[in-house]
């Protein structure tokens, strides 16, 4: 019979240095979300719109130029079409892997000026920094964003590392973190849990399809994510955002880290 | 659709009246053959018609029947028993009848949904949602002095998917067991109706997360055999390639989860750790840890580069599989928790519509990739492990030998590829239908496709294999024990948004 605690021992240490080591991410050639420099736009051209599967790009064509696509990364399923359609340099791939905010608005690359209003909680979460509990909840979700959720457990990314744990019972639960559309059956539910919750707490929509409805938005039996359901505190967009993704999210909610992306755009 | 476009959708298609129906299930059954699904689509806006799908043998094809009913339709769930759901779902999603059902209860949609015209009706206001106050759903009335009640979840422990279970127990002993499913139904199947042929495809890898290769494969198959496109052989190849590296790196998650159930904590951080190492190998071949954005009906999006270092990777992690596939097998600790739980009888699996390894692992030699052959697998050998004892140990081999098939495979392919085009024109006619399927790494997985005047979907039927084994699953709960239900559910291995779409 196999001595299993031995195996263990003998496999060594598979835990990542990342984040202290950036080249481990662990993330090599995973395409993330696409580029955009408006100024390359040929005139009267909006390939791009129209090969986004979910309405994430419109082309204002009596801007600017540099003002003349509105991108929503919120909606965002990185699935590289428009980078395919575009006959110019407009939209590229890049590895940037998909980014959390705060505000719903830095997710919107050359949105409108006036900023939505603030839903999420007041409470800071700096007490928090060293131990975070987490409720997930699936409102829906095609279960890829499970799959990369269930893998932050996993040896190599190791989230207990950073003082964050998933925790049976909302009651426990610091963060509520939700997948999915939202589904009309799931959406009491998902006000229960909140509910069910202890003060000071905090939500997280994660997936394009919490953040935004995703490729599911709509139709009879599905909403638009969080939007109008649960105040959000933490977006990250992505389909499925991977298991970095996620991490940086969650230090950058922590404000262990700073928030790399502002107006659409990564400046950090 | 005339006798031309039926031939290019590779399919005979019958005709029969309503009444014809009992005789003709009856008579596929007694010839050894099977029902695989039934849907139902608008032909004309006011009027519906009823497919069934079929196959007499495991390697015959599949043959459909078209019936257009005018008033009550014969319930074949009596017949066939696997079919019962399927007319529930049409009953819920289209508004017709079946006659006789024995369990004429909703499926998808839940108790307390009340739509203003069933959800597919072209009645019902597009953008609506459905309106809806919770109500408890139909469940078998389970008495006695010391019988307890349990519903559990729709949010349970851990990073899982909502669905809601409900045991009838006595001390450990569980009596009935009723899962209350379709609470993530996000209607995905009408999401497809006129969008682009590409934007289908992005939300056919959206319906199954941890199947997204093999849905999208099933789709662009079904376009492709609408529009009669051959696929150029390097793109056959390589999305085998990519189809057995989904079906790896669910197996070992599998393992990994199945380890939990038994408390083995090593056992299951090695099981996770083998899955990260083929996600991130997926990452590096396709640009999605998921295998996603890359099916094209034609072909690819774009060209794979596994040369060489695909091969060197996977010999390294094959031998890593190896040991640890051999020590969950010799752990005794492991095996006693795995032996003789949930037995599935072979012909509950047989007439409730078991697929993949569960129905593998009650003696059906089945497995499309071999049967009916797609993408590059007719000129590969594939190898298809049967074992019989029908109990969660047997799942657990099962998946273990399809592990060790998949590298073989992925082996084969490897030396197989020659340079060539990746991708063909795929150009369908309007009002064309074609089918399409996939070996998922949970087994038989279908997609119809009914194409409109502008030659896109205008209905998409998905049968994904997590519907036909939620159905059997609960018949190996009922009269088990409540220690082994962990195991038992994480030794079929399901998803729930597969089944719920």
């Amino acid at each position: 019979m196999p001595f299993w605690t031995l195996f263990g021992l003998q496999q060594g240490k598979a835990t990542t240095g990342w984040p202290r080591r950036p080249a481990e991410a662990g993330q090599e050639g995973v395409l993330g979300m696409p580029r955009f420099a408006p100024e390359h736009c040929p005139p009267d051209c909006a390939e791009c719109a129209a090969a986004c599967p979910t309405g994430a790009i419109a082309v204002a064509k009596n801007e600017t130029a540099s003002k003349r696509l509105a991108v929503d990364y919120g909606r965002c399923i990185v699935c590289q079409l428009c980078v395919e359609a575009c006959p110019a340099e407009a939209a590229t791939a890049s590895f940037d892997w998909a980014f959390g905010t705060r505000e719903r608005d830095d997710l919107r690359l050359n949105h409108p000026a006036t900023p939505a209003a603030k839903t999420g909680s007041a409470a800071s979460p700096a007490g928090f920094r060293r131990s975070l509990h987490i409720r997930h909840v699936d409102a829906g979700s095609c279960n890829g964003c499970e799959s990369e959720l269930r893998a932050l457990n996993n040896p190599f990314y190791n989230l207990h590392r950073f003082g964050i744990f998933f925790t049976p019972s909302p009651r426990f639960a610091d963060l509520l973190l939700v997948t999915g559309p939202v589904t009309y059956a799931m959406r009491e539910v998902l006000r229960h849990t909140y509910e069910a919750m202890p003060e000071p707490r905090w939500v997280m929509a994660t997936g394009a399809c919490a953040v935004s409805g995703g490729v599911a938005a709509g139709g009879y039996a599905c909403g638009h994510g969080l939007d109008g359901v649960l105040p959000v505190d933490l977006y990250l967009p992505g389909c499925p955002p991977n298991p970095a993704a996620i991490i940086e999210a969650l230090l950058m909610f922590l404000e262990r880290t700073p928030q790399r992306v502002r107006g659409g755009r990564i400046v950090g | 659709m005339d006798a031309v476009t039926a031939r290019r959708a590779g399919l005979e298609i019958v005709s029969l009246a309503p009444e014809e129906l009992p005789a003709a299930v009856a008579e596929v059954i007694r010839g050894g053959g099977r029902m695989q699904m039934a849907y139902a689509w608008h032909a004309t806006p006011d009027q519906i018609e009823l497919r069934y799908l079929g196959s007499c043998g495991p390697r015959d094809d599949f043959f459909m029947w078209r019936c257009r009913p005018q008033a009550a339709v014969p319930s074949l769930a009596a017949i066939s028993p696997l079919l019962g759901w399927y007319e529930r779902e049409i009953t819920d999603l289209f508004g017709i009848e079946f006659a006789g059902h024995p369990e004429p209860y909703p499926l998808v949609l839940h108790p307390g949904a009340r739509p203003p015209a069933p959800p597919f009706s072209p009645d019902y206001p597009d953008e609506e949602p459905l309106p809806f106050t919770p109500a408890p759903g139909a469940a078998p009335e389970v008495t006695g002095a010391e019988v307890q009640r349990l519903p559990f979840g729709p949010v349970r422990a851990d990073v899982v998917e909502s669905a809601e279970f409900l045991f009838f127990y006595v001390g450990e002993h569980i009596i009935h067991y009723h899962p209350q499913l379709f609470f993530k139904h996000r209607g995905m199947e009408k999401r497809f109706a006129g969008r682009s042929l590409m934007h289908a495809v992005a939300l056919a890898e959206r319906v199954s997360g941890v199947g997204s290769f093999a849905h999208a494969l099933a789709f662009c198959q079904a376009v492709e055999r609408a529009a009669a496109c051959e696929v150029p052989p390097r793109a056959r190849l390589l999305r085998s390639l990519c189809a057995e590296l989904e079906r790896l790196y669910n197996h070992l998650h599998y393992l990994g989860h199945l380890a939990d159930t038994t408390t083995l904590k090593v056992g299951q951080a090695e099981g996770m750790l083998l899955e990260e190492r083929v996600k991130q190998i997926n990452g590096r071949l396709t640009g999605s840890r998921l295998l996603r954005n890359l099916l094209v009906p034609g072909g690819l999006r774009r060209d794979l580069d596994p040369q060489p270092w695909l091969g060197d990777e996977l010999d390294r992690l094959g031998r890593e599989i190896g040991r640890y596939t051999a020590m969950l097998e010799s752990t005794n600790s492991h095996l006693d928790r795995l032996i003789t739980t949930g037995i599935l009888p072979q012909e509950v699996a047989f007439d409730q519509g078991a697929t993949g390894p569960v129905q593998r692992a009650c003696g059906f030699d089945r497995d499309l990739r071999r049967d009916h052959p797609y993408a590059g697998y007719g000129e590969l050998t594939v190898r298809v492990p049967v074992l019989t004892s029908g109990d969660a140990h047997a799942r657990q081999q099962i998946r273990i030998a399809e592990i060790d098939s998949s590298l073989a495979l992925i082996g084969q392919i490897l030396g197989r590829l020659t340079g060539g085009p990746v991708s063909a024109a795929c150009a369908p006619q309007p009002h064309s239908e074609g089918l399409g399927w996939a070996e998922s790494p949970r087994g038989t997985l279908f997609y119809a496709v009914h194409l409109g005047a502008d030659c896109r979907p205008v209905r998409v039927k998905i049968k994904s294999p997590s519907f036909s084994n939620w159905r059997v699953f609960p018949l190996t709960v009922h009269d088990s024990n409540m220690m082994d239900y962990a195991i038992n559910e994480a030794s079929f291995g399901l998803t729930i948004a597969g089944c719920d779409r």
